[in-house]
């Protein structure tokens, strides 16, 4: 077992959502791995790639490779940003020999931890009903389902339940969001219907994207429900 | 029926909403109940199958055209290239006056309305009627399909009255299962006077100069057997090179399309009856249109989007099309494939948003039965799009705002640096912003901010407080 | 010729010269499912797919059957040596032996209930396959309200693709080879289902299980 993994927090947590990068950390140390930041990294570039700026997304996934030569594993709380280095690299750098290493090193978080760590039981705590989103990268990209599923069935006092459009799209899609925002907002809403019905307080995703736009629109419905990333859950006590 | 034609529209119509939702569902169900392991077993090996005899296809697609060709001849058929739909309906006029035909009834083919057959064979003073129930309606409207498989999906039992009312005089009658009857008692008299059928194809089979339709309703079968003429007009795409491969791409056709293992009714026509048959059409022309496929064949990436069978499985799972519906896509095809062949056939510049109106999430690109890679293409597209606007110079500020992006994201410390100055700025204290102050009210905050909260920044980022633990 | 210009363009796409062969075509794929009871399996998918399957162990039977379902009504039957033999082309209210296509479509158009055998069927699917010929017309099992087919038992295959590996050139044999499996249908209003929308409403079959070959 390696004992130095790499995070790589990507932009939305760094910025917007830090507590997952420290959620996330702390569950990688609580099972004996040392916890390396290179502080260089920025980006995954996914936002250029998905509005059509190949040449910007490709600078971009350059200084990614940079950043992350070094590093033996490298830990990402995010299914859309591990897909874009695991399989949009490619496309963008045909030719550099170092892509194919980096997606062999770059591991979404939950599989980390159940392929890599091998670990089901984090010991985490946390009594409430909780719902799980598939977000759609980790689900159709990744293909992550049962995972983050088995990672919460030993979270003690957690007791989830299955909404009946988990593998809906939750409509963030990135500029999609702001471009399309009436038809990305219908879609929230229609996941949040769903949401009720499991009478869940808590929303679970391996994405901080489709929390922050199902935490945004469960805010503006006054609903009690909170989301929360896998991480945050796992490190709970 | 205007207000389903913008996407504000669409979403407001709680009606529609309810109607789309609900049809596509049962659509979806139907394929999952009906591509079990139980049921079909080698569901996904058949989807490489489908793909690999369509790539096999396409890659030689001029080979089979010929072979095709050949065995339609052989046959006492006529195979007629068309490069445009103007050329289609000039054939079609040029026969009809030839054999001194009025009366043309059709059957559903989503390529006719691609070049809109109907109007300018109406133009010339030729009668066709369409004779699939959801199209038959939609013509007496005046409307265009809205869903590749179920034209009619946006209309009420109440419209489909008043609409028989007024067209066939008709006393209103609003029970379905009657009105189904006014419609077939009307159509058949129309299919045993008619003097052409038309019908589409949803494979052309190379080796056996057949065109296969597939239908619920009968009136392929019977515009395609009753007049003296069949014309059957296909994409060249529609090829397959043997009958055998029927076993694949019938398999996943139904299934597909309604959960259907098989349709009503799959009619496999090579041709005018001949020998001691009784029935059967004294002519047969195979129509083959090209309409701007040549050019999708040209980037060998983009190829597969000719595979499509048309079975609208992408359009059932859509999230995007299941909220906006088929009206408000600008082209014949709507859904997935409609956002990925149209700006192939017309141009990015004509409707560069479309690539945009989709959140990427990959649902079409599992369910398609012959694999299409919508997702990828979407992407291509949306670069084909800014690289467009880029040689017209009309990028904007985007193209300024990514340039800003890519430059700040190779540079830590500036981006670090940007981070904290925003924080700055941002509203402190709430738990979730619904307003920001006039400064920041930039168009993708008030975009954001139209349907959902923004969250509050943190006090300190990730790096941050990673270098202060 | 647009012919000429819609091939060339095609070759210059893919980067191919007139007259080169293709590449290796994959295999056809073909999986016939192993049945041991197609009759049994046949009578079943049809009766879920809303069609009616009555079974009858001799070609008398099948006479005696089908009378219950013509009785009263008027039918045309299709010139199937399977009909002849059974009797069916006897029975009151029945015309066959018709050969000229506009007698037949006039007959088919007023009649209530058409009358043909089937070339095969197919078990899993619940599906008829009609090939058209001196001995089936097209119009039988098309015009007329309900659809009364009998068909020995010996002609059920398992599957279309049992069906496309006997049979792999349909149109070699025939300008019309149909697959019936069940009602016309459509849920084109309200997605709600109604049946007999230009074909048959009605269909039943009898299968006859003798030991004669058909």
């Amino acid at each position: 077992m390696p004992s130095v993994v790499s995070l790589f927090v990507t932009c939305i947590v760094d910025q917007l959502f830090p507590k997952v990068g420290m959620a996330m950390a702390d569950v990688l140390g609580r099972i004996g791995y040392d916890v390396d930041f290179p502080e260089a990294q920025t980006c995954c570039g996914q936002p250029a790639f998905n509005s059509g700026y190949r040449d910007e997304a490709r600078n971009v996934a350059e200084h990614f490779l940079r950043v992350f030569r070094e590093s033996e594993y490298i830990i990402v709380p995010s299914g859309s940003c591990t897909s874009m280095i695991v399989h949009h690299f490619r496309e963008l750098l045909p030719d550099n020999a170092e892509v194919g290493r980096i997606e062999a090193k770059t591991w979404e978080f939950s599989r980390f931890l159940l392929e890599v760590a091998k670990v089901e039981d984090l010991g985490a705590r946390m009594a409430c009903i909780a719902t799980y989103h598939d977000s759609c990268h980790a689900l159709r990209e990744l293909k992550i389902k049962s995972g983050p599923r088995r990672l919460l069935s030993h979270v003690q006092g957690l007791d989830l339940r299955e909404m009946d459009t988990a593998e809906e799209c939750c409509g963030f899609g990135g500029t999609f969001s702001v471009k399309f925002a009436e038809v990305s907002g219908a879609m929230a809403r229609g996941k949040i219907d769903s949401i009720k019905k499991t009478g869940a307080s808590v929303v679970v995703s391996i994405d901080s994207s489709c929390l922050m736009q199902l935490q945004g629109a469960l805010h503006r419905a006054q609903l009690p429900i909170r989301t929360m990333h896998l991480a945050e859950v796992l490190a709970a006590r | 029926m205007e207000e389903t034609r913008t996407i504000p529209g669409a979403l407001s119509n709680e009606r529609l909403q309810l109607a789309i939702y609900a049809s596509t569902k049962r659509l979806m169900d139907h394929r999952s109940g009906a591509i079990t392991p139980e049921l079909l077993g080698d569901y996904q090996e058949l989807r490489t199958q489908a793909n690999a005899l369509k790539k096999h296809t396409i890659d030689n697609l001029d080979y089979y055209l010929e072979m095709v060709e050949e065995r339609v001849t052989a046959h006492g058929g006529k195979v007629v290239f068309c490069e445009t739909g103007v050329e289609v309906s000039d054939f079609i006029l040029k026969l009809a006056k030839e054999r001194g035909a009025r009366l043309i009834v059709k059957s559903k083919s989503m390529t006719t309305e691609e070049i809109d057959l109907n109007e300018r064979l109406e133009d010339h003073g030729l009668q066709a009627v369409e004779t699939d129930l959801g199209e038959y309606i939609i013509q007496l409207i005046g409307d265009t399909p809205f869903h590749i498989v179920a034209p009619a999906l946006h209309l009420t039992r109440y419209e489909v009255a008043d609409v028989f009312q007024e067209k066939l005089g008709v006393e209103k009658e609003t029970v379905p299962e009657k009105q189904t009857m006014i419609a077939r008692a009307v159509l058949r008299e129309k299919f045993l006077a008619a003097d052409i059928g038309i019908t589409g194809a949803n494979f052309v089979v190379a080796n056996s100069g057949a065109v296969v339709v597939v239908e619920n309703e009968g009136n392929a079968r019977l515009s395609s057997s009753a007049p003296r003429i069949h014309i059957a007009i296909a994409g060249i795409e529609k090829l397959i090179p043997r009958a055998q491969d029927l076993g694949v791409f019938l398999k996943l056709l139904g299934r597909s399309a309604t959960g259907q293992p098989l349709t009503s009714y799959t009619s496999f026509l090579s041709g005018p009856r001949r020998g001691d048959e009784i029935d059967g059409p004294e002519e047969f022309y195979l129509v083959l249109l090209d309409n701007g496929r040549t050019k999708l064949l040209e980037n060998p990436d983009r190829r597969q989007s000719l595979y499509c069978i048309r079975c609208g499985a992408c359009l059932n799972h859509c999230p995007v099309y299941r909220k906006i519906g088929g009206h408000n896509y600008p082209w014949v095809y709507s859904g997935p494939i409609g956002a990925i062949i149209t700006p192939q056939f017309h141009g990015v510049s004509k409707d560069p948003w479309l690539p945009f109106a989709s959140s990427l999430c990959g649902a079409c690109a599992e369910v398609c039965p012959v694999k299409i890679d919508i997702p990828k293409l979407l992407l291509d597209l949306r670069a084909d799009v800014t690289k467009d606007k880029e040689q017209k110079g009309k990028s904007g500020s985007e193209r300024l705002a990514f340039r800003m992006f890519a430059w700040m994201m190779r540079r830590p410390k500036a981006y670090a640096m940007a981070g904290r100055i925003g924080a700055l700025f941002a509203p402190q204290g709430s738990p979730w912003i619904s307003r920001v102050p006039w400064y920041m009210n930039l168009a993708p905050i008030r975009a954001w901010l139209s349907q959902r909260d923004l969250p509050p920044p943190p006090p300190k980022s990730f790096r941050r407080m990673w270098k202060e633990r | 010729m647009s012919r000429e210009a819609i091939l060339g363009r095609v070759r210059t796409a893919l980067g191919r010269k007139a007259g080169q062969l293709p590449g290796a075509i994959p295999d056809a794929y073909l999986r016939p499912p192993a049945i041991d009871d197609l009759t049994g399996i046949f009578c079943v998918v049809l009766e879920k797919l809303g069609a009616r399957a009555y079974r009858v162990s001799s070609m008398a039977d099948a006479r005696e059957q089908v009378s219950v379902l013509v009785t009263k009504k008027t039918s045309i039957a299709s010139n199937s040596a399977v009909l002849t033999e059974c009797g069916v082309t006897g029975l009151p209210g029945v015309r066959s032996g018709v050969t000229d296509k506009q007698e037949l479509r006039d007959l088919c158009a007023s009649a209530e209930v058409g009358i043909t055998s089937a070339d095969f069927a197919l078990a899993d699917t619940g599906t008829l396959v009609m090939l058209s010929s001196g001995e089936e017309a097209r119009m039988i099992s098309l015009l007329p309200p309900v659809h009364v087919a009998v068909v020995p038992a010996s002609r059920i295959l398992s599957s279309l693709d049992q069906l496309l590996t006997t049979l792999p050139l349909p149109a070699e044999r025939t300008s019309s080879m149909v697959l019936i499996t069940g009602t016309s249908r459509t849920g084109d209003i309200e997605q709600i289902l109604v049946r007999g929308v230009h074909g048959p409403g009605e269909v039943h079959v009898v299968v006859v299980e003798s030991a004669q070959k058909w």
